[in-house]
């Protein structure tokens, strides 16, 4: 893993940069997943954005309507340079995949069959969640205090064990957190 | 052809605004409008298609550009990605610009400190409903968990992948799995 200690400022990103990153995750994302391949690209490797920055767009990309990597990429690119910077970020998002999707549909069309393909995908997809794992644990490592955590584990109480409706949760969650953020904000000034 | 441009466009820009944690949540929705509605493709199409879209890059909800492309060629796949993705992209690009607008300013700071764990729960709980939602196996679950721990030790994410690709293919052509 390539752990250069930069300095957290935010070098400046270019819209080509932009465009040529995206286009990379787009490729990249079989199964899900997509927030561990972006956070490392966007974090870790690049330090576009600050690690709660990030997660605020995780947030938001999840609450909002729309394919999730989709929305975080957009949040992503708005966040480093507006909406041209975040139409780079959609287009290497969906630009390549799309084109792709159409070859197999061109390949479908002409009777090529995809039996078999499912448990290998099956598979790759597992990988691709690996990803997704990884990153909620690196990120969970900078949870400070029992208060956050216990939001981390209700969130993921809630929707993922007892599969609750996700928007209700955020909407239950999300103020009591941000409220509890705010309190020991104002206690250590 | 034209009206099948204007009839996708009308299927999916009410879609995308409703599609809250992306292409699961209108999966039913796509199919019942595409077969039913429309009869743009039959229903053992529509399985066939989203096999197709599993194993291409790109978010599932993809699916929508096959079914666009079943119906009017590139120009519907194209008519019904773009009506998918882009009104919540919008709306997206809204809540964003206001959230910019703030800079780095203390209440900015204290909200994005406050959805952190909300996210790390959120990535978990997806983490969780996609490894069971593939009727996934103990194969699956240990290819999870070592992926996982292969990346936590610095491993690449793509020779990670590509090692599984090849293992499952492996296999695959062993007979050891299958259905």
């Amino acid at each position: 893993m390539p752990e250069t200690p930069l300095p957290p400022a935010a070098p400046q990103a270019g819209l080509g940069e932009i465009l040529r990153v995206f286009t990379s995750l787009g490729m990249a994302s079989f199964g899900g997943g997509l927030a561990g391949w972006m956070h490392r690209e966007v974090v870790e490797k690049r330090r576009w954005l600050s690690e709660e920055g990030f997660l605020a767009g995780v947030a938001l990309g999840q609450v909002l309507p729309g394919a999730n990597s989709v929305n975080l990429a957009l949040y992503i690119g708005q966040q480093l340079r507006g909406v041209p910077g975040a139409a780079a970020a959609f287009l290497g998002m969906l630009g390549p995949p799309f084109l792709f999707i159409l070859g197999l549909a061109l390949l479908y069309g002409w009777g090529v069959g995809f039996a078999g393909m499912g448990v290998v995908l099956g598979g790759v997809a597992a990988a691709g969640l690996a990803n997704s794992a990884y990153t909620g644990l690196r990120t969970a490592r900078h949870l400070r205090g029992l208060g956050p955590w216990a939001v981390a584990a209700g969130t993921f109480a809630a929707i993922g064990l007892l599969r609750l409706p996700m928007i209700p949760v955020v909407l239950v969650a999300a103020p009591a957190s941000i409220g509890l953020a705010w309190w020991r904000e104002t206690r250590r000034a | 052809m034209p009206d099948r441009i204007l009839a996708l466009l009308a299927v999916f820009a009410p879609l995308s605004l409703v599609s809250l944690g992306g292409g699961p949540s209108v999966f039913a929705e796509m199919q019942r409008q595409g077969v039913e509605v429309h009869g743009w493709l039959t229903a053992a199409q529509f399985v066939d298609l989203f096999a197709i879209s599993r194993a291409a890059p790109g978010p599932g909800s993809l699916i929508a550009a096959l079914i666009g492309w079943e119906a009017a060629g590139f120009w519907g796949a194209l008519a019904a990605a773009l009506g998918l993705y882009v009104p919540s992209s919008c709306l997206l690009l809204l809540v964003g610009h206001w959230w910019r607008r703030r800079g780095d300013s203390p209440l900015r700071r204290v909200i994005e400190r406050g959805l952190a764990p909300i996210a790390v729960g959120l990535i978990f709980a997806g983490v969780y409903t996609l490894i069971r939602a593939d009727g996934a196996g103990w194969l699956e679950v240990a290819t999870l968990l070592v992926c996982t721990l292969a990346l936590w030790r610095g491993a690449s994410p793509y020779l990670v992948m590509g090692v599984v690709a090849l293992l499952y293919t492996g296999l695959l052509q062993g007979g050891a799995i299958g259905r």
